[in-house]
């Protein structure tokens, strides 16, 4: 009956307690959103790249490589040779490699050579392959494949020429080789978006009349003629390479990193991807801390609420002191109500973020790429909630404590 | 009178409030015997809510004895005091002090939930409630209302019934009829007679009203339980 009694005084203030409650969800609601955002982020980051086994370059270190040739982010050291190349390819451990050949940008894209092959071998977020959005994969020497930032940054469409410029952030451009837009790719929360795709053969051919990084005067080979040069590059960025079988990935690893030829370094992708997530790991914990400050101003909120609530139930605690109850279940009955509040509060924070990822998670994955994976909570999420049903009834704990010695300095005489 | 036989007695009791030193209350004797009906009389400040909180147990005198059915109230641990109250008294307040958003029906139980001798006493709760309920002149269908939903004089009747549930020994009534019309008055003072009698419960009503001095065996004031009085409570 007590319980039922609390439940209707709860009902009697049903405003304010409804307030109080959707404060909780809300704030239980951003914290857990937080979380999916942040481990959704994770998990993205992790998926920029999968299915690789290993990725090789020159020799630096594994963040860097990863940097470059995955993230077109900093400048490789040193190229790897075609010979290199040829012979790692020919090695009997390695299934495919394919070639990524990076170096000129186009606006503040970069420009990237690779093979075809790196459409069918590039998987991110747990094996998906690249897509079509608009047009087709390169045919002619010229075709480039755009990633969707690019297209929606410049507003490309497939047919628009595209010009390259040498190097980063160079004023002199490939203007007597231009590219077509031949095809706009599907966005994938990877660097692909930000990425110019070229064939490796296209990055040769721009540089014909090139030498040593600058344009030979008052040379300029026709485009045609160039279709039908042998364009074999000399060296290469890097290289992603997948292995017959996973017990030889170490073995392949350690002799490329071991390779008499030339300096050579063999990372596996994952494990560089979790060294580099453990340096931008300091924003994870910002994040986090923001969104706890959230769950605690509510959890506080509550209290206030319980506090100016509490003279106008003196009656009703007095009525309780007279009909017999203990002044300790004056006290057990506001801390239920706190922890009835909190628990509430926390339910319907939960149904919340899943209502709002049901939503937003199409929008998410469209506007950033970002996948937000509706899962049932994890154990994480559950302890967080218990947390903050916990923490209701520990602060509730402070109006409780005055209501207590309010009700014993009344006894049941009180006028209100 | 015994102390021995009386149902309430106070002997040489002094109490002051902390912190206001210009109010004490005295008592040197004062009791009443079992099934009698008592008025106590006394202007306002004259004491009497420190006197009813002192006979509930929610405070204790400094000095004296308080013993309620035969039990010195300082003998009492404040639990026990509490759980004491809920046997042995029911009360009820000028004021009411109905939980509003409680059903009749609830606001009746109310005490039986914190009294297990009391509640040993009633076979089946739901249905005297319902029986203290009609026979105090409720209407069937306020029973299952929201206490805060009737008038003042059928919450009145609530407020009896809540104190005359499982029979408790002694009854205590503050002002109940203050804010109740004359003919209200009489009405609602002949039914909490009649079930007191039935119960063979006392029956202690402090009031400023001398007017009712009639319906009781005896009428006090307090003026004459008090001993020495000063300031207000």
């Amino acid at each position: 009956m007590i319980l039922r009694l609390a439940f209707r005084s709860l009902m009697a203030r049903a405003l304010t307690v409804c307030m109080t409650i959707l404060a909780i969800a809300l704030s239980v609601a951003l914290f857990l959103g937080v979380e999916k955002v942040r481990t959704g982020a994770k998990a993205s980051f992790a998926d920029t790249i999968s299915g690789t086994d290993l990725i090789i370059g020159a020799r630096s270190g594994s963040v860097q490589l990863l940097l470059y040739s995955v993230f077109r982010i900093g400048n490789a050291t040193n190229n790897l040779t075609w010979e290199s190349y040829n012979d790692i390819a020919a090695r009997p451990e390695v299934d495919w490699i394919v070639p990524i050949s990076l170096g000129d940008s186009h606006r503040q894209f970069r420009v990237m050579g690779t093979t075809s092959a790196f459409f069918e071998r590039y998987k991110y977020r747990a094996g998906r392959s690249l897509a079509v959005a608009q047009g087709l994969l390169m045919d002619d020497l010229f075709d480039a494949v755009i990633g969707a930032d690019v297209a929606a940054t410049l507003n490309y469409k497939v047919g628009d020429p595209i010009v390259v410029a040498h190097g980063l952030a160079s004023f002199v451009a490939h203007d007597d080789q231009p590219f077509r837009v031949s095809g706009i790719l599907e966005k994938t929360g990877t660097p692909v978006d930000r990425t110019v795709i070229v064939s490796l053969r296209a990055i040769e051919a721009i540089h014909v009349d090139w030498q040593s990084g600058a344009k030979i005067p008052g040379q300029s080979t026709p485009a045609d003629v160039i279709r039908q040069m042998e364009l074999e590059p000399k060296a290469v960025t890097a290289a992603l390479v997948g292995v017959k079988s996973r017990l030889q990935v170490f073995g392949l690893q350690r002799a490329i990193n071991d390779y008499p030829q030339e300096p050579l370094l063999a990372i596996l992708p994952g494990v560089a991807l979790q060294e580099l997530w453990q340096i931008v790991g300091i924003a994870e914990t910002a994040l986090i801390a923001v969104s706890g400050m959230v769950v605690i101003t509510a959890l506080i909120g509550m209290m206030a609420t319980i506090f100016s609530s509490l003279n106008e139930r003196r009656r009703e605690m007095a009525i309780f002191r007279a009909m017999g109850a203990r002044p300790r279940v004056i006290l057990s009955l506001l801390v239920l109500e706190a922890t009835l509040m909190a628990a509430i509060g926390a339910v319907i924070g939960l149904a919340l973020l899943y209502a709002g990822l049901v939503v937003a998670q199409p929008l998410v994955d469209a506007a950033f790429g970002l996948w937000l994976p509706i899962d049932p909570p994890s154990l994480r999420e559950l302890w967080v909630l218990a947390g903050v049903v916990a923490a209701g009834a520990i602060v509730s704990m402070v109006p409780a404590l005055r209501a207590y010695r309010m009700s014993l300095a009344d006894g049941m005489m009180v006028r209100i | 009178m015994d102390s021995d036989t009386s149902i309430l007695s106070l002997r040489d009791v002094r109490y002051r409030w902390p912190g206001r030193a210009s109010f004490a209350l005295d008592i040197a004797d004062f009791a009443i015997a079992p099934s009698e009906t008592v008025l106590l009389l006394g202007e306002s400040g004259s004491g009497k809510s420190t006197l009813l909180s002192l006979i509930c147990g929610t405070i204790t005198a400094q000095a004296g004895s308080v013993t309620v059915g035969g039990t010195d109230l300082a003998s009492l641990s404040a639990g026990k005091r509490d759980r004491f109250r809920a046997e042995q008294i029911g009360l009820i307040f000028q004021q009411f002090n109905l939980l509003p958003y409680a059903s009749v029906r609830d606001n009746v139980l109310l005490p039986l939930r914190f009294a297990p001798q009391r509640r040993a006493r009633v076979a089946a709760p739901q249905e005297e409630a319902h029986r203290l309920c009609t026979t105090l002149g409720l209407p069937e269908e306020a029973i299952a209302a929201q206490a805060g939903t009737l008038s003042v004089g059928q919450q009145q009747r609530v407020a009896a019934a809540r104190a005359l549930i499982g029979a408790p020994p002694l009854i205590i009534a503050d002002e109940p009829t203050s804010a109740l019309d004359a003919a209200t008055q009489a009405t609602f003072l002949e039914l909490l007679f009649a079930q007191a009698r039935a119960n063979r419960s006392t029956l202690l009503m402090v009031s400023h009203d001398a007017r009712l001095a009639a319906h009781f065996d005896r009428v006090v004031q307090m003026s004459d339980v008090t001993s020495t009085l000063q300031g207000a409570a």
